[in-house]
């Protein structure tokens, strides 16, 4: 199954001198199992394309479907979405709030009305898979490393066994070896489960090595959708909009233009290695 | 004596538990000895945890030392009725712009540093415009910040600070909430401070890429200063710097790459144009 936007437009101060049209007739299919990347600058609709999906907010026009289901229809439980399609918002660790790291994550299954024992084993399943070391179950969730709160609080959406997470900017802030384990650790979630990933994020790096496909927003539209080496190949209209390519890109751009054989279309750091070494031995 | 030295700094804080019970004692900081010369662009790694922030927070007393000693242009940090002056000397810009900012016009944030200094209003208007200039943000001066980018709050941010006439700014992470373009707007303008006022800047980030034109680079961990070098030394480390829960540049790393798979670059390549210059030389 999937999540469809259908014409999806949403405008806020209507009527006023400050109307602002945050989406503007967005269309969207996003199947099942997909990691998903969605890129834009500060303000280009990104948090309220997201926010959408699991019905935060309410489009001001157009249709969204969750599985075959309209999700405005008037009979449509949209608690039940929530629990289907989790968000994990910027800095979550400051949602933590219980005494203990597994009473924080047992929160959101509890909620969904399940009884304690299916509660704590949900817990303990999602602990495990976000790999945070059994030691720290029952510690303070704010004696952790920003690293380690992180995970914890994508624990806690985990444990609502959602089929879609959506996580916006999960590695602002963090270490290059946090980000690394956060991002590899939900890569392979989605390669275990099957579950559907969406990420917000600002490091082109981070989208070039770990998602399938690349949404670009813009001024509250689709800019660009598509492979990552068919989005980054545009990257002169992707610095435009305040973007850029990874790093890589523009190495071998450079390398090319002083005569190199290489593939521009290399968006990470063992692709551009690979295209480099075989254009030296051809020569 | 430099801008910014410490001498044996530690900083230790009590950890209580729900009842305020003492817990333990966390030594964030642990015998930091810097010596940072005015007008340097130093740059300040570690891992979450490491210390460098708590370290950067000494530079302009909102925390003293637990024990050892921090100077600023000469002034010791501890002595409270210098509290003020040293804020002017050493200005601090934040991770997150939306804290920084309380004017309703970009102009009259700039403003309030220098109006609480004291300043004549003539010369307030005066450095509002130079700062503005500086950073580059002079056109939006009469726009609300409200309705900046990430980048453009950040560098209006800087230019509060640098309405104060520092001499030295330090940095914590301004770019970790931003966009690649507001990133690069807010680095572009650090550099022009450090080149073109003289301004010492101490920049701590997450992004390698950020610092390969620092005069040093202080890589913290544990509380300690781990490495100390210039870009060009502590990138030539991959290894050393992954145990420490960093990474280099993309553009290192790629050299890197190449150097495992037998083609032979040299160490601690920082730029596009060394790689490019490296691998025309080993062409056949």
């Amino acid at each position: 199954m999937s999540i469809i936007l259908d014409h999806v437009n949403y405008v806020y101060g209507d009527g006023s001198a400050l109307e602002v049209k945050a989406l503007d007739d967005i269309c969207l299919q996003i199947p099942d199992g997909q990691f998903v990347g969605i890129i834009g600058h500060t303000g280009s609709g990104k948090s309220t394309l997201v926010q959408h999906m699991n019905g935060l907010l309410r489009a001001s026009s157009g249709h969204i479907y969750f599985n075959g289901e309209d999700i405005y229809d008037k009979d449509y439980d949209l608690k039940k979405l929530r629990g289907k399609v989790g968000l994990v918002f910027q800095y979550p660790e400051h949602q933590l709030f219980e005494i203990d790291v597994f009473t924080d994550v047992c929160f959101g299954p509890k909620n969904l009305g399940l009884d304690k024992k299916e509660t704590e084993l949900r817990a303990f399943d999602a602990l495990r898979k976000v790999g945070l070391p059994v030691e720290l179950y029952y510690q303070s969730p704010f004696e952790l490393s920003g690293g380690q709160k992180r995970r914890v609080a994508i624990a806690g959406v985990l444990a609502m066994k959602p089929e879609v997470l959506i996580l916006d900017e999960p590695t602002a802030g963090l270490d290059p070896k946090g980000r690394d384990e956060i991002l590899g650790q939900i890569k392979e979630l989605q390669q275990e489960t099957g579950l559907t990933i969406l990420l917000v994020s600002h490091s082109m790096e981070d989208v070039a090595e770990y998602v399938d496909r690349i949404i670009v927003m813009n001024r509250g539209s689709v800019l660009f959708d598509g492979l990552p080496k068919e989005v980054f190949s545009r990257y002169k209209e992707l610095e435009a909009v305040g973007l850029a390519a990874p790093q890589v890109t523009y190495i071998l751009h450079e390398l090319k233009a002083r005569g190199m054989d290489v593939d521009v279309n290399a968006t990470t750091i063992g692709e551009a290695a690979e295209s480099i070494q075989k254009a030296l031995k051809s020569v | 004596m430099g801008i910014v030295k410490t001498e044996d700094l530690v900083y230790e804080y009590i950890r209580r538990d729900e009842e305020g019970n003492v817990e333990g004692i966390t030594r964030a900081v642990d015998e930091v000895n810097l010596d940072i010369r005015q007008g340097e662009f130093i740059a300040i790694l570690g891992h979450n945890g490491s210390g460098k922030s708590t370290l950067a927070k000494h530079i302009n007393a909102i925390l003293n030392p637990t024990e050892g000693t921090v100077w600023v242009d000469g002034m010791d940090t501890g002595e409270a009725d210098k509290v003020w002056e040293i804020r002017q000397t050493a200005g601090m810009v934040f991770q997150n712009p939306d804290n920084q900012i309380i004017g309703q016009v970009v102009e009259e944030d700039v403003g309030f540093g220098p109006e609480n200094m004291g300043i004549p209003t003539k010369e307030i208007w005066e450095r509002v415009e130079e700062s503005l200039k500086a950073v580059g943000m002079y056109e939006y001066r009469r726009h609300s910040p409200n309705k900046l980018s990430g980048g453009q709050k950040q560098r209006v941010s800087i230019a509060g600070v640098l309405a104060m006439h520092p001499k030295c700014i330090v940095l914590d992470e301004p770019t970790a909430m931003l966009d690649p373009s507001g990133r690069r707007e807010v680095i572009r303008a650090a550099r022009a401070l450090n080149d073109v006022e003289e301004v010492t800047i101490i920049l701590i980030t997450h992004y390698m890429e950020e610092i390969i034109y620092a005069n040093r680079v202080f890589v913290m961990d544990n509380g300690k200063i781990a490495m100390e070098g210039t870009p060009r030394e502590i990138f030539s480390q991959v290894e050393k710097l992954k145990e420490l829960r960093l990474n280099v540049p993309q553009v290192t790393l790629l050299a890197y790459e190449l150097k495992k798979r037998g083609i032979g670059l040299p160490d601690g390549i920082l730029t596009t144009e060394e790689l490019a210059e490296a691998l025309e030389r080993i062409r056949p």
